[in-house]
Parts: C-alpha cells; structure tokens; sequence
C-alpha cells in the first residue's frame, strides 16, 4: 500500500532548476529495524532561491542536507530517489566523482561549523587545503590575494587569514566557514542551523553575510532549522517536514500567512510574538511519532485535530492546491 | 515591607585572578534585587552569553559564593545558614536547568527523580500520598502520570523531561523557581507548553519565577517585569512591555532589532537598528559604559565613568548617559520600580491552561494508537 502511493507521488515539476530532488529515501538500519530518517521526498531550488526545510528534531531535515552531499555514514544508506545537480543525478556518481562536487558545486555549512576548524592550523592554511584537494595550485601567485578577497567578501578582515581558529568569536569561525564554502564559488550552499549555537546579534550578521555572498554568487541555498523566525526573515519558500515526509511547501508569505497543512497551522499558531501576549501559550500536543515505526497513513494524524477515519490508512500525496503552495493532507484533496 | 525571601546586596563576581593570574573576569558587577515571597512575580533576565545570567542564577542558589556582597534568604546570608535554614532553603528555592537530558540518571526510572525529594522531605506518610502527590504535580503540567510513571528517560521526549521537572519542583511547593534556559534545549512546538506549565505555577501555586534566557521573545511573553544584562552589568530593567517595544538602552535596542520575527512582513534590521558604532573617544577611564565599543552613540563621559540607573520612567531604568536628564535611583532600590513590586495581591490576568488540560487528553489517544503500532 505504502510503497504504491511513493510511485505515483507527483513530483514538482522544474525545468530551470538548479538542484532536483525526486522521491529520496534515507533509511538508518539499526538492529531494531529500518528508521525511515526520510521518506520520500520532492522539491525543487530554482536558481538564487532560498529554500527553507523546518521540522522538529527527528524529523529528517538534517538527513537530507546529508544525503544532498552523499555524506550519509552507515548504517545510514540513500535507498531510492535522485538527486539532480545542474543535470546531474549525484546519488548515480562514484565516490571519487562526489568528492570533486562537493566544495566545488555544493557546499555545506555545518551547525556548529564552527568547530571544524582545524585549531592547530592558520585559517589560510584550512583555505589551502580545500584548494588543494580541488586540483588547485596553491603556490601559484595571487592565491593570497584570492582568500583575502573570499575572507573581505564575508566582512572579515584580511589579516584573519594569519590567525588562528582560538583567536576568533563564534561569529567571526561561523563567518570563516561560509568563506570556506563559497571558496569556488558553488551553485547551492546548505546552511544547516548555521547559527543555532550564536547570540541573536550575532545570528544577525551571519545571517546577513550569508545573503550577501549568496546574491553575489548568485547561487541557491537550503536552509535548515528549526527557527520559524529565521525561516521567515531569510528564505524565499519554505518546506515543512513532518516525520521523514515534506507535508507542505510554499512561499514564505503563504506559509505564514495562510498554512493548509494542520501541523503547518498549529506551528505557525504556536509561535511567541512580540506584537501580543497570547493568553494561552499552546505547543503542539502530544509528541513525535518513531520513525523505527511510523504510524500507518498520515504520519501527522496521532496529533492531528481534523484527522478522518481514512488519515489512519492512507497515505496523503504531496500536491499542488494552490498556485505554488503544495500540501500533503486529505483535507484539501476534493477542493483539487 | 516584609524580608524578602532572597536579596542580593551589592554583589560582585569575578572569575580568574589569582596570585599569579593577571586576568581577571567580571562575570557580575555591583548588583543588588530582591524577590519578595508574598507577591508572586515573573522576571526575565535576559543577556547574550557572558552577560552575567547564568552567574546570577548560581549566586542566588548558593552555588557559588560572591567575590563582594552578599546573597540573603530571609534576611541570613546564604553561606552560613543553619543546617534548619539550610534545608528550608533547599526547598523554598527550586531550579531547572537547561539540558533536559544530563539532569536524569540513565539507570533509574522517571519515578525516581520524583520520589526522591518527596523521600528527603518526607512529604508523604503514606503510599496513598505519595501517589496523589506526583499524580497532581504531574497532572498540573499536563501530563498524564500512568504513561511515564515506570518509564526510563531515554523513552521520553526533551519537553516531556522538562515538564517532569517542573512537577519535580512543585512537589516541594517551593516559593521560587529558577528557572535558566528551561526551553533553549528543545523544540519549538514544544517551548510553548513548558512555558504554559511553569506560568501555571505562578498562577495558580503563587510560586515566583526567575526566568532566565536569550530570547526575548519568550520573556516578553510569560514575564511582567524583565532585566537587560550586558557583559556582567545591568543595561536596562523594568516593565517587560515597555522594554521590549520601546528598548532605551543602545544595547535593548540592537538586541530587539537583531530577533528575527516570525512574519515575513516585519524588518531584520540587527546593527542596522542603532547603526555604526562611534568608534575613537580617547582614553578609557578605570570605570566605563561596558557598551562603549559598539554603541553610535557612545559619548567621552561613557569612558570615563559608568553609568549609574537612570529612572525614566514609572516602571523603568536604564544604565545608559543619553538619560542623564533622568533622576538616579540607586541600585540597591533597582526592584522597587518593578511592576510586580507595586501591585497588591496576584498578577490579574486572563492567561488560561486549558492547553496544558487539553494536551492530557490528546496523549490518551495518541498513547492508545502509539500502542497498537507496537505489535
């Protein structure tokens, strides 16, 4: 039954985008069985677009910024789908071939990036590394001057370049990383909770460093967190993910300003403002379904308040409802 | 007025130092509050990390002891109290920390964490009681006791084992929580209902909160009465509306510029909000303004001494010279301009827990359903 609905999902459809994702499957093959990390999953970046990916811990956004660079360790495994870059389906390449797009094509910042600096090492030298790994030459003249620029263009100044990692702030280790990341200058840069480990001044210019390299690269990025408020200050559409399933995506505005999907909705409710006090403060009830098991049909319906007696059974299909705002839930199947 | 339940009288904190260490750091500088038992208030205090807040936090609990001033429970200073005040203290003042997973041992059951101060304090003579005791205390926050009670910690959620905390502290009905970062660990669908937990215990068990955390956001929505620290001093304190929608204090007002609102509509402005820094103004006195160095505003006078409170409003002060107009107000009366300092009787509000009630019966379900997909 499961497996009939994953064949027939539609898939967006893009013909100008920059990365594709059709159909992934990531399982994590643990004793007690497969835990179904992402479960079939759809959506599209379009050039210079920013997506956003929100979930709750567990819910398989990380697993997918992973998968997106093959950096899926055992006992983890990408089990079916594919991942076009510019054309090319990564998930199909040999790992010698993934490792020259990684870095030169997609790039990742990591959370807590910050932490995997080399600290016995000047950051040039963590520069040179990467240059040299990608069939640079790095004694060739000017190459200073090239990680200068990169180190400037992040808002740091040139003599970083001769300190070391202990010498920096958080901020400024977080800003190195995304100058690492643009060091040659990728077409999709995954930011995954870029600055969940920074204060909100300085999320600020991280945040803001990473919008200006992206727009000068003119390259797309995946953000990835869990902070709604990041999510609707940064991004331009926003995917919602829901125990290993995309449950709806939509640009920014609409998420925000008319969620189809019940959980969209209630996570959207659940958020603290700074406009009213809420006279009630309501989370979502109740608490994340196992991905070692999931529940049958929806995966939403144990906490859902509008569930129907077939959420228990079938599987709801990621479509488009309206122009652009796509939704998995059978609420809105007759209105299509 | 009566003695407040804990003061802090002009307390410094610093780290570092010794007889052969020059570097010294001042974690905490010069602070003086008060909490007064038979008034129950919410008071954030809120700073970026190094502010100072998380060292609060461990002066009022006695864990570690001040470099100058001293910390008061019932007017006695904490570090020689009878063993008698000692152990009333221990119960009339009850923390919760930020990392819902390293405060359970692995090895025992969730029962444990509850049966143990009931044990300590004797709380219940009979099995009977001590039954009734932790299904109340864990009804309060909205969970149901029969599908935690005998479960080990691994086999709950992070916000499950924080609000199990916050019934820990109830059982002892203290007479104020501590609370620091309760919810920065967890995720946000669930921040919402540990917050709604710990505001009921204010509430409707007159216990007052110290609520400690990076996100205004939240401070603004469960405290009446906040305090703004930057770099071990304090920036700015007072009413939570005022301050949040229109900060005084430079650093109040990058910080409110700087959250990124969940509307896209809103602005990010971050630095933009205040703008450049000032940057040169000469030497730099023994006594500065601790914001000087990122502050447009910044002024010779603000490198030359500190700022000391200015009242400027009914409900409010700011440590900051462009209020200079303003009458001072000394430290040690900072809290006396507190909302929850003037008012007679409970906070009047409308906030209802009918969430937290709900959420009891939604678990049923989802505990029913999330059985049948065990075979």
């Amino acid at each position: 039954m499961v497996e009939e609905t994953l064949s027939t999902e539609q898939t967006e459809v893009e013909t100008d985008a920059t990365l594709q994702v059709r159909d992934l499957h990531v399982y994590f093959h643990t004793a007690a069985g497969a835990v179904k990390a992402v479960n079939g999953v759809n959506f599209a970046l379009k050039k210079g677009e920013r997506f956003g990916l929100v979930g709750e811990s567990g819910s398989g956004k990380s697993t997918i910024a992973l998968s997106l660079l093959r950096l899926i360790k055992p006992p983890g495994r990408i089990e079916g789908g594919q991942v076009f870059l510019n054309g090319v389906d990564l998930v199909s390449l040999t790992e010698e071939e993934m490792r020259r797009k990684r870095l030169d094509e997609i790039a990742l910042v990591a959370q807590g990036a910050m932490n995997s600096l080399n600290p016995v090492r000047r950051i040039r030298d963590q520069f040179m590394l990467a240059f040299q790994d990608h069939g640079i030459d790095v004694k060739r003249s000017g190459i200073n001057d090239h990680i200068g620029d990169l180190l400037s263009r992040v808002g740091l100044s040139r003599d970083v370049a001769d300190m070391f990692p202990h010498e920096l702030s958080g901020g400024m280790k977080q800003r190195v990383c995304i100058a690492l990341a643009i060091s040659l200058s990728p077409s999709v840069i995954i930011a995954d909770e870029p600055t969940s480990a920074l204060d909100v001044v300085v999320q600020w210019q991280v945040m803001d460093t990473l919008r200006r390299v992206q727009e000068d690269l003119g390259a797309s990025v995946i953000l990835i967190g869990h902070d709604m408020g990041l999510m609707a200050q940064f991004v331009d559409r926003l995917g919602v993910m829901y125990a290993g399933r995309l449950v709806e995506i939509a640009k920014v505005k609409d998420m925000f300003g008319d969620p189809l999907h019940p959980y969209g909705q209630m996570l959207i409710a659940s958020l603290p403002s700074l406009e009213v006090k809420q006279d009630r403060l309501q989370g979502i009830p109740g608490i994340t379904p196992s991905l070692l098991n999931p529940p049958s049909g929806c995966p939403f319906h144990t906490r859902c308040p509008k569930m129907m007696e077939h959420c228990k059974t079938v599987t709801p299909v990621l479509q488009e409802v309206r122009e652009d705002h796509w939704v998995a839930c059978h609420l809105y199947e007759e209105a299509k | 007025m009566s003695t407040p339940l804990i003061e802090a009288r002009n307390v410094t904190k610093t780290f570092g130092g010794g007889l052969f260490d020059k570097s010294r750091t001042v974690a905490l500088e010069d602070f003086s509050f008060k909490i007064d038992a038979d008034n129950p208030s919410v008071t954030s205090i809120v700073g970026e990390s190094g502010s100072g807040k998380t060292t609060l936090a461990r002066l009022l609990l006695g864990l570690v002891a001040p470099t100058e001033g001293e910390v008061l429970y019932n007017g006695k200073n904490l570090e020689n109290l009878s063993s008698r005040d000692r152990k009333q203290f221990l119960r009339d003042v009850q923390v919760i920390f930020q990392d819902p997973f390293e405060v359970y041992n692995p090895f025992y059951r969730i029962d444990h964490v509850l049966d143990t101060p009931i044990r300590n304090f004797g709380l219940a003579k009979t099995e009977k009681e001590r039954k009734d005791l932790i299904n109340e205390a864990l009804e309060a926050v909205g969970i149901r006791p029969e599908e935690i009670l005998g479960r080990f910690p691994h086999e709950l959620s992070g916000g499950q084992r924080q609000r199990i905390m916050v019934a820990r502290s109830l059982l002892l009905r203290p007479k104020l929580i501590i609370a620091d970062e309760p919810v920065s660990m967890v995720d946000a669908s669930l921040r919402a209902t540990i917050l709604g937990s710990l505001l009921r215990l204010n509430r409707e068990f007159g216990i007052s909160l110290i609520y400690i955390t990076h996100d205004l956001t939240t401070a603004f929505q469960v405290s009446e009465d906040i305090m703004v620290f930057y770099r071990g001093s304090l920036a700015e304190a007072g009413d939570v509306d005022q301050v949040v929608r229109n900060p005084e204090h430079p650093y109040t007002r990058l910080l409110v510029g700087s959250i990124p609102l969940p509307d896209p509509d809103m602005p990010w402005e971050g630095e933009r909000a205040i703008g450049r820094p000032a940057g040169e103004l000469g030497e730099v006195g023994e006594k500065f303004c601790k914001f000087t160095d990122r502050c447009p505003f910044a002024m010779p006078m603000c490198v030359q001494s500190d700022p000391p409170l200015y009242h400027t409003h009914e409900n409010r002060v700011s440590s900051c010279f462009l209020y200079r107009e303003s009458p001072t107000i000394p430290m040690t009366e900072m809290t006396s301009i507190f909302r929850s300092s003037n008012r007679q009787g409970p906070v009047q509000d409308n906030v209802s827990f009918d969430a937290l009630d709900a959420e009891l019966e939604v678990s049923t379900e989802s505990s029913s359903s999330a059985s049948s997909n065990d075979d």
